[in-house]
């Protein structure tokens, strides 16, 4: 599956962003595992230590499983001053984990981020692609209830 | 051109989009020609509108009415009430504006003067308002000498934070013979508060291209990339879009209007790092690797994306070019200050009546963009602080309104007018509070490439944390501003150079704050 993935761009080292990227979108844990680094490594040519610098370098990428959803709440000072923390405490009661981690289920992944650029309706999170903006408590309560009923 | 009673613009962006947008319009598409309005009155999708409200927003022409949080259950009475029979539905105006109706100067606009009207999906709209003249004629009237003379004659200076004058940065790639050059777009747009370029993207995505294109032939390059963040999805596709259709009217390709010049664009996702937008970590982050900065000289003009001449420049600078080219730089400069001419695009957010996004000339007072473009503070508040330039800006105080936002004028108090974001604190927050998240964003942010940032970052965050618990003292205070003085003078890249800036102005300007914390 990850060579398939890879074949899809031309084995150059500026492609690594994008073969990441895909295969952390496909995988239904959203992460890049030890086998697709392998997988990579083999097919452009680079080191794996090169591929888990870059890998961990950027916020976008994860090496450990994470759930169906991935909650990312901004935490920059313009959600920050808008109550961000309010909804991050919300966001752990309802969700039962802390930061950084999954639910039980794996229905949720709870992350926090740097501005996202919509902070126009602070506070703000996304939720996989989904912007989600001027949120308040109640307003939370719904969406995750919303997303739980969805399987 | 047919003629219509009134226009109705749609926002279309990230979270009209998350809240139905689409299902919206058709359903009020319906609606419009169930009561035979469909043409009188002309339904646009359109990008930003110049005010952040909240859900689905629209604004009518030629009446200026702006409704926000609009769900489906208020087409029929939107319809009936204010466009068949012409009264405005009050109870669903944009809340916060009350009575004010902001200036929106379309006359000043330079950058904007298409947001908000075209439809940014259509090329047709876009060449309708003179779009690619200025392309045409630098590709087939202009020589790249010329085109760089006019750009630095306009005195366009870069709008992604440095303030370095655009022909002059052209004029050090044009003359250097290499196989390839490129043109990369910064795009990546991560400073808190910042979303201007967003909103270039969004609302008028031809114009940044015709802006590229313009730059690739006066530096002689075939080949360009936009590297934009990958949360900006709705600009990606429009950019994707207006790519697509310019390829297909051979505005970009091979041979383009038998000029024998090429160029092609391509879209560049990055993954996440505020220090990608740094110049040459972006490049970096291009070529595939980790994002840190490199040593500069030689400059990505001399040594670039894989060592070849490359001009990087910001979203704003270069949809400035269209206009330099097509009206010449005397025109341009019309607008704004001697030292600093053009124009500049803010975000304006926090407790004003009416946070939204503004053009305004160069040199325009923070206080005449706070009460002419904002509405002045939201009703029941009152001004206490304005941070300026996100994170890496500074925080000013009542007694700074007047001074004029340029580059000239600002650099008196240390601080560049970086990313356009006016972010506007009332007098019940508190500035040590906000220094604390100013600072939980470097500590998080910095690359780890050099000790005087990996380390001083930590330091700093520490440092603030223990004032905002009330367990600091003046020498902390203190020990701040020494840490972040010796980071500017030490840190290998601009973020580590910036903490001092937010540091020095929230002390200096409120230190009675900082003493009342140290001594409860
Ligand atoms: C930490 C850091 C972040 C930056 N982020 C951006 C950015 O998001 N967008 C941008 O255009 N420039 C950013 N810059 C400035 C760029 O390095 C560079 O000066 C700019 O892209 C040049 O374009 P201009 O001359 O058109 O302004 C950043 C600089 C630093 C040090
Ligand atoms: S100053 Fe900070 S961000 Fe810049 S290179 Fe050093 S550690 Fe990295
Ligand atoms: S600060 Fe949260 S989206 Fe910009």
């Amino acid at each position: 599956m990850y060579k398939e993935i890879c074949a899809k761009y031309a084995p150059t080292k500026d492609n690594l962003i994008y073969i990441l990227h895909e295969i952390q979108d496909t995988h239904p844990q959203h992460y890049i595992s030890q086998e697709a680094v392998t997988a990579i490594s083999e097919y452009l040519k680079l080191p794996e230590n090169h591929i888990y610098g870059v890998l961990t370098f950027y916020s976008m990428y994860s090496t450990t499983p994470r759930g169906k959803n991935i909650i990312r709440l901004c935490e920059s000072p313009p959600c920050y001053i808008k109550g961000s923390e309010n909804i991050l405490r919300k966001l752990k009661t309802i969700l039962g984990t802390g930061v950084g981690e999954t639910t039980k289920d794996g229905k949720f992944t709870l992350e926090l981020c740097a501005c996202l650029g919509v902070c126009g309706n602070a506070p703000v999170m996304m939720i996989n692609d989904d912007v989600y903006g001027d949120l308040s408590e109640e307003k939370v309560e719904d969406i995750i209830e919303k997303l739980r009923g969805r399987s | 051109m047919k003629y219509y009673r009134s226009h109705v613009l749609v926002g279309i962006n990230e979270t009209s989009v998350a809240a139905g947008v689409q299902s919206f319009v058709r359903a009020l598409r319906a609606e419009l020609s169930k009561a035979g309005l469909s043409e009188e009155i002309n339904l646009l999708e359109t990008g930003p509108l110049g005010f952040f409200g909240k859900g689905i927003c629209l604004t009518v022409y030629p009446e200026n009415v702006n409704y926000e949080n609009l769900k489906e259950e208020h087409i029929p009475e939107l319809v009936q009430e204010h466009f068949l029979k012409g009264r405005p539905v009050a109870s669903l105006m944009l809340e916060s504006a009350g009575k004010f109706s902001p200036k929106l100067n379309y006359s000043k606009r330079i950058v904007l003067r298409n947001s908000g009207i075209i439809d940014p999906e259509s090329i047709d709209d876009y060449i309708g308002t003179g779009g690619y003249e200025a392309w045409e004629k630098a590709l087939t009237q202009m020589e790249p000498k010329q085109i760089i003379e006019e750009v630095k004659n306009s005195g366009l200076r870069g709008r992604g934070g440095a303030g370095f004058p655009a022909g002059v940065k052209w004029s050090f790639t044009a003359p250097l013979q290499a196989e390839q050059k490129y043109v990369v777009v910064n795009a990546d747009e991560g400073e808190p508060g910042t979303f201007k370029d967003r909103l270039i993207m969004e609302g008028d995505p031809h114009q940044l291209l015709e802006g590229i294109m313009i730059c690739a032939r006066a530096i002689g390059a075939t080949k360009s990339y936009i590297y934009i963040r990958g949360e900006y999805k709705l600009c990606i596709h429009r950019l994707q879009k207006a790519i697509d259709d310019c390829r297909n009217y051979g505005i970009i390709g091979t041979n383009i209007f038998e000029s024998g010049f090429d160029l092609d664009i391509e879209i560049k996702i990055g993954a996440g790092a505020y220090v990608c937008g740094e110049e040459t970590a972006l490049i970096e982050s291009l070529e595939g690797n980790r994002g840190h900065p490199r040593w500069k000289p030689p400059f990505p003009g001399v040594k670039g994306l894989w060592q070849a001449p490359t001009v990087v420049n910001n979203v704003e600078t270069l949809a400035n070019v269209p206009f330099i080219i097509s009206k010449g730089a005397d025109e341009y400069k019309k607008y704004g200050t001697p030292e600093c001419t053009g124009t500049k695009v803010y975000t304006i957010l926090g407790d004003v009546a009416y946070p939204g996004l503004c053009e305004v000339d160069m040199g325009t007072t923070l206080r005449t963009i706070i009460n002419d473009y904002a509405g002045g503070m939201k009703k029941g508040f009152k001004f206490k602080a304005a941070l300026v330039g996100g994170a890496a800006g500074m925080i000013l105080s009542e007694r700074l309104l007047d001074v004029k936002m340029d580059l000239a004028s600002l650099n008196q108090y240390s601080a560049v007018l970086g990313s356009g974001a006016i972010l506007v604190m009332n007098e019940h927050q508190s500035i040590v509070d906000m220094l604390w998240s100013i600072l939980r964003f470097f500590r998080h942010e910095s690359c780890g490439k050099c000790s005087p940032c990996k380390t001083g970052t930590q330091q700093l965050y520490r440092l603030i944390t223990k004032l905002k618990k009330g367990d600091g003292t003046m020498d902390d205070v203190e020990l701040m501003l020494t840490i972040a003085d010796t980071m500017q003078q030490t840190s290998f890249c601009a973020l580590g150079q910036s903490p001092i800036m937010a540091i020095r102005s929230a002390i200096d300007n409120f230190r009675d704050e900082f003493i009342a914390i140290t001594q409860k």
